[in-house]
């Protein structure tokens, strides 16, 4: 028997509209497949069960009054770097380990307005800076495809929880890939809009002029669903945009009969996993059998993006993590001598071994002396990648490559050597700098089983164009339905 | 070939409010080294005459009328507080 945990957003809402089943058993289930799970998993930092019960009894009661709105009744996870309303909201890191936001950030906002049921706080690398999310203070998240491997980062928890079905759908954050990547290697759907396209209020900052939140779920229709929840301008915001949001929901199963769809041939590298670059052509065959045209298009400066984030994101970081002195919340020291000993004390007990690693990056980078050589330089090659996409797209509708050089690797595998680390983003870093939308869908599994992700890519506020190429892709390719066997 | 000195990466941890023992400055040169040498690729780009990007979007500055809002009460603001003292933050002496 199908268990409602099992189940999909807009299934779940068929049953909950015909009175089938009511939001108390689906929290119910959820929360028993996480008391299965979880402890081999991990995706967790913090629960939510008391609230989500209560939050499932409203919704419950509210359909019973016909009032069913987008997410009624639906459990759905966060990653633990959004600001939620008196529940300790960490960012993976001991520095914030007590910290309890007296706010909700837009999304979380949008959220529970809509109906969601929160079922908890997800883990994540460290301030979202990591591919494995093996930074977290809080333990390695396992991949629930293979639990000796990582799940991807940094919202690997987010990931981990849709594909072990210890949640329906959840949110994560993307700055460098840290919503793509892992949704990749956990075998879910993953989405990364347009910069500015979602709120970031309340999110707690990385990279200001790269981060942006986005949807994990277990298919095509339950990512748009979500976009249509959370997507639109917010004037607490100042780099939200004030872009019509269109109905997501109307690009499902539209077809892309004419479209060109081009293939960057800077993606197909040396180093790039056989069994991976085999399931992306196979990707691109479906795309042609669907009736899109495949061309191959040139991206350039590719190769200089993990060198151009590498320099910005810490840089952004460096100065956004400026805040956290042990001041006004989080950890602090003992036994300081003057304010100047706190702060560094703080500091250097309170944030792990990346973050410091890219805080020291990011200040040399802005240093004095060094400013133009790197942050200066960096920012230049930035504008010639934008614009290296915009020429592109002057050829093509969407671009398709592989999410992940690799599919999951072994926890532990990366974490002594920094620079491999940072190349595991090396796909999708690419529009985080741009900030075009990129969204990964499910592509195959690899003779081992594990999950592997095609990514595609579309212009500025495109994401109903990525929605409905990976719609027509995932009913062509009817990749076949596994669940990963906890 | 050496991109930044222990010494460099000793007085960087000071900027950025760190402290590091000798152990980790060993490791972080070493690190930072690689780092550094792997952007040096930047370098191979002719960027004569381009504008640096910072973001994405372009948009101008977003203002909003200067009108007084709600914000915070002041025991919310201070409930995180490692030490508060009435409304205020607490911290270690600052001026002897």
């Amino acid at each position: 028997m199908t268990e409602l945990y099992e189940l999909t957003i807009h299934e779940l809402q068929d049953k909950l509209r015909a009175g089938e089943t009511t939001s108390a058993e689906i929290t119910a289930s959820v929360f028993k497949r996480i008391d299965a799970v979880e402890k081999e998993v991990h995706a967790y930092i913090t629960l939510m069960r008391e609230s989500a019960i209560e939050e499932a009894a409203r919704a419950d009661e509210a359909i019973l009054r016909g009032e069913m709105k987008a997410l009624t009744g639906i459990p759905i996870a966060l990653k633990d770097i959004f600001c939620t309303r008196g529940v300790r909201t960490t960012c993976g890191s001991r520095i914030l380990h007590n910290f309890i936001p007296p706010y909700d950030g837009t999304v979380v906002e949008k959220l529970r307005a809509a109906g969601a049921v929160f079922t908890g706080k997800t883990n994540m690398d460290e301030f979202a800076m990591g591919s494995s999310t093996e930074t977290s203070f809080f333990g390695v998240t396992r991949n629930p495809w293979d639990l000796t491997r990582i799940p991807g980062g940094s919202s690997g928890g987010s990931a981990a929880a849709v594909a072990a079905d210890e949640c329906i759908a959840s949110f994560g954050s993307d700055t460098g890939g840290s919503i793509r990547q892992p949704a990749a290697l956990c075998g879910v759907v993953g989405l990364k809009p347009t910069y500015g396209r979602v709120s970031r209020y309340g999110l707690i900052a990385f990279a200001s002029s790269l981060d942006q939140i986005g949807p994990f779920t277990k298919d095509v229709e339950d990512c748009a669903i979500l976009m249509n929840v959370v997507a639109g301008y917010d004037s607490r915001e100042s780099t939200s945009v004030p872009e019509n949001v269109p109905d997501y929901r109307s690009f499902l199963g539209r077809g892309i009969e004419g479209w060109r769809v081009g293939i960057p041939k800077e993606y197909f590298i040396d180093g790039i996993d056989p069994e991976v670059e085999a399931a992306i052509r196979e990707a691109i065959s479906v795309i042609e059998r669907a009736g899109g045209s495949c061309s191959e298009v040139s991206l350039p400066h590719t190769d200089y993006c993990v060198a151009v984030y590498y320099v910005v994101a810490p840089a952004e970081a460096s100065s956004n993590l400026a805040r956290y002195d042990g001041v006004k919340y989080g950890y602090r020291s003992g036994d300081n001598r003057d304010l100047l000993d706190m702060y560094k004390k703080t500091r250097s007990a309170g944030f792990g071994e990346e973050v410091k690693r890219r805080i020291m990056i990011g200040t040399y980078a802005l240093s004095s002396g060094y400013y133009d050589a790197y942050y200066r330089k960096a920012s230049q090659v930035r504008a010639l990648i934008k614009r290296d996409f915009e020429q592109a797209f002057a050829d093509c509708d969407c671009i398709l490559t592989p999410t992940s050089p690799t599919p999951a690797f072994k926890v532990g595998e990366k974490t002594n050597d920094p620079m491999q680390m940072y190349l595991s983003d090396i796909f999708t870093i690419s529009a985080n700098l741009a900030g075009i939308p990129g969204m990964s869908v499910p592509c195959g599994y690899t003779k081992s089983g594990l999950p592997i992700g095609v990514q595609f890519l579309a212009g500025h506020f495109q994401e109903g164009r990525l929605i409905q190429i990976a719609s027509a892709y995932e009913r062509q390719a009817k990749i076949e339905k596994r669940r990963p066997g906890l | 070939m050496e991109k930044i000195s222990r010494d460099e990466v000793a007085y960087v941890a000071n900027l950025a409010r760190l402290s590091l023992d000798r152990e980790a400055v060993v490791k972080f040169t070493a690190q930072l080294n690689d780092i550094l040498l792997y952007m040096d690729k930047l370098n191979e780009v002719d960027t004569t005459g381009v504008e640096p990007m910072s973001h994405a979007i372009a948009r101008k500055n977003a203002f909003r009328p200067d009108m007084v809002a709600p914000s915070l009460p002041v025991e919310a603001s201070l409930a995180n507080a490692p030490d508060a003292r009435g409304s205020c933050f607490q911290v270690p002496r600052v001026i002897e």
